[in-house]
């Protein structure tokens, strides 16, 4: 079984995150540090402070847009990067963990600014393989 | 994108005849070579447009359209209210009333060759850029929703700005019809330190030089002279309008089958417009709008401030201010019959032609002032509407470059600091908080911005008037 892992997918305009992992939550997990990797470099991010994310959604699908969508208010409205994510599912409500740290120009140089999840390439679905796939485009 | 899948009209109009659930036809105005370029998601993105509930005439694409998010950018769109016609949350985007505006500074190029770099470093030190970056003021709940009314016109009466300027405003600068009470707290919140910030991606303020007047009657009206600078913001409603386009996004997505509506793609995500939930979407969208015109006024006093410091005695005069993503109440005529629209405009300007009611008094016998940016280190272009142009596309044209590859092949392309340097070589002055996002705006990874305008000349949608070059570039 391979590990998690993320990665991006070209749009014209802007960016597609997909995560992909043994679980749904995994897969949640890393379209997230995805998301991050839009912004900056991962490993420069601490993951020093956290935050505490709750949402709920009427679909798996929603539910992925939903999460990012919370994240990018905590990115926004707190000035914030997070570089590691704790998510648990239980149906189509999500609860999670964000570490990181408050945004630093210089340590992090931003390349640019996210402003919303949406549900343009959107996609959650299980493979036969067992691993779960988790995508979506966000507007830069 | 296969052409044989077009009726050609003219050299620069291109129909698809209604097939499948389109109500109306879709029509795109570009030349061969620009269609030929165009991503094929376009012709599904317009095409499903086209289906949409009191969809009116046709659904249009602009010459710089590119893959977007339900709509494509470039997209143009009519509603009627009394037919079930829809307002959408897609059809309007997440950047709400992002746009551009021009100021005259009256100062020649030869006069600031030599303060080059000390403007470029003074405004990139006092006009917020980037992420994270916050504004000087801060925002208490009454001054947010005194914000939220009055647009522009808040600002000028904080003391950012004079009234002469609301009259180069799109809406006299102030969108009638918010409604603050339909704009969440999380919105709100988001947007409590971000006006007077530029925000980042594709967002600019750049000093540029005026290097070619096509219409020299059109010209002097506007009072653009060869060698002259003048200076363009673009930016948009920034954390507000971003968070009222994702909550309202969801809610249409979920309410739609309820209306009976059904989605080609969820991002068309709408809502009839007689519906309380359309109705709310207009009242926080035209906010939004008034946060967009309000955080430009007040980047503008901040680069006035600049220039009184370091050119004392010069005056920065708004040219016009125009918004590219709105859905605006307009009377148009459709066949023969004057109604009331609501029209879309996704990645487009509205291109009112001479003696439309809208204009200001000084302006009304030319035609509005259509400002097309550019990218770092490529030409802007400034157009005016045009009687023709009323008769296609409800007035719109298009509003920039449009992206021709993605972020990621432009940053496997090219590196910010060779960018920069290479830039500068050429006599353009970048300062930007981010190589990384300079090498993803690298001006190649857009479209040729002069084969965009001059198809929008040649298709009738708004006539050429003047080119700007570029001379400082601050980049969020």
């Amino acid at each position: 079984m391979i590990a998690a892992r993320w990665e991006h997918f070209p749009h014209q305009a802007d960016m597609g995150v997909r995560g992909v992992g043994t679980t749904l939550a995994a897969a949640f997990e890393q379209a997230a540090l995805a998301m991050t990797a839009i912004v900056t470099d991962l490993a420069w991010v601490a993951a020093d402070k956290a935050v505490e994310i709750r949402c709920e959604a009427p679909d798996d699908e929603l539910l992925l847009v939903d999460w990012l969508n919370a994240l990018i208010l905590e990115m926004a409205a707190r000035h914030m990067l997070f570089s590691r994510f704790e998510v648990s599912l239980d149906g189509h409500r999500l609860h999670a963990t964000a570490w990181g740290e408050a945004v630093d120009t210089q340590k992090h140089q931003p390349a640019v600014e996210i402003k919303g999840a949406t549900y343009t390439e959107l996609k959650v679905e299980k493979s036969e393989s067992g691993r779960w796939l988790a995508q979506c485009v966000v507007d830069v | 994108m296969n052409i044989d899948q077009f009726k050609q009209v003219s050299d620069y109009e291109w129909h698809i005849a209604p097939f499948g659930k389109m109500r109306v036809p879709a029509v795109i105005y570009a030349d061969r070579a620009l269609l030929t370029e165009m991503d094929e998601k376009v012709y599904e993105q317009i095409t499903n447009v086209a289906t949409l509930p009191g969809i009116v005439q046709a659904a249009y694409a602009m010459p710089d359209a590119h893959w977007g998010y339900g709509f494509p950018i470039g997209g143009v769109a009519a509603f009627d209210a009394d037919e079930g016609g829809v307002v959408s949350a897609g059809g309007v985007g997440f950047d709400i009333s992002c746009g551009v505006r021009t100021l005259h500074t009256g100062l020649q190029a030869a006069d600031i060759a030599p303060l080059k770099q000390r403007l470029a470093d003074r405004l990139f030190a006092h006009i917020p850029a980037g992420v994270g970056s916050t504004g000087l003021l801060r925002l208490n709940a009454g001054e947010m929703d005194a914000m939220l009314s009055g647009g522009a016109r808040w600002a000028v009466e904080e003391g950012y700005g004079s009234e002469a300027d609301l009259d180069r405003i799109e809406e006299h600068g102030c969108m009638a019809g918010a409604e603050p009470g339909q704009v969440s707290e999380q919105a709100k919140h988001r947007q409590r330190d971000e006006i007077g910030t530029l925000g980042s991606g594709n967002h600019y303020l750049e000093l540029q030089e005026v290097v070619e007047i096509y219409d020299i009657k059109a010209a002097e009206r506007f009072r653009l002279r060869q060698g002259e600078v003048v200076v363009s913001i673009h930016c948009g409603s920034r954390g507000l309008g971003h968070q009222i386009g994702t909550e309202f996004l969801r809610r249409m997505v979920i309410a739609a089958p309820g209306y009976g509506i059904e989605l080609p793609d969820r991002e068309l995500a709408c809502a009839p417009i007689n519906s309380p939930l359309g109705q709310s979407y207009l009242g926080a969208m035209r906010a939004a709008v008034n946060c967009a015109l309000a955080n430009r006024q007040v980047i503008t006093h901040l680069t006035r401030k600049v220039f009184a410091d370091l050119v004392p005695g010069t005056h920065l005069t708004l040219i016009y201010d125009v918004s590219h993503n709105t859905c605006k109440e307009e009377w148009h005529t459709v066949d023969g019959q004057t109604r009331r629209l609501y029209v879309h405009r996704k990645g487009a300007t509205r291109a009112f032609g001479p003696g439309h009611p809208a204009l200001p008094n000084d302006l009304r016998d030319i035609g509005q002032p259509v400002l097309i940016g550019g990218s770092m280190g490529t030409a802007s272009y400034i157009l005016v509407g045009t009687a023709e142009g009323m008769t296609r596309a409800f007035s719109s044209a298009c509003h920039g470059a449009g992206r021709a590859m993605s972020r990621h092949q432009a940053t496997r392309q090219w590196r910010g600091r060779a960018l920069v340097d290479e830039l500068a070589g050429q006599g353009i002055l970048i300062r930007s908080p981010s190589l990384r996002g300079v090498a993803e705006e690298a001006p190649g990874a857009y479209k040729d911005v002069s084969a965009v305008v001059e198809a929008a000349d040649r298709a009738g949608l708004a006539r050429k008037v003047a080119k700007l070059k570029p001379l400082v570039c601050i980049k969020g």
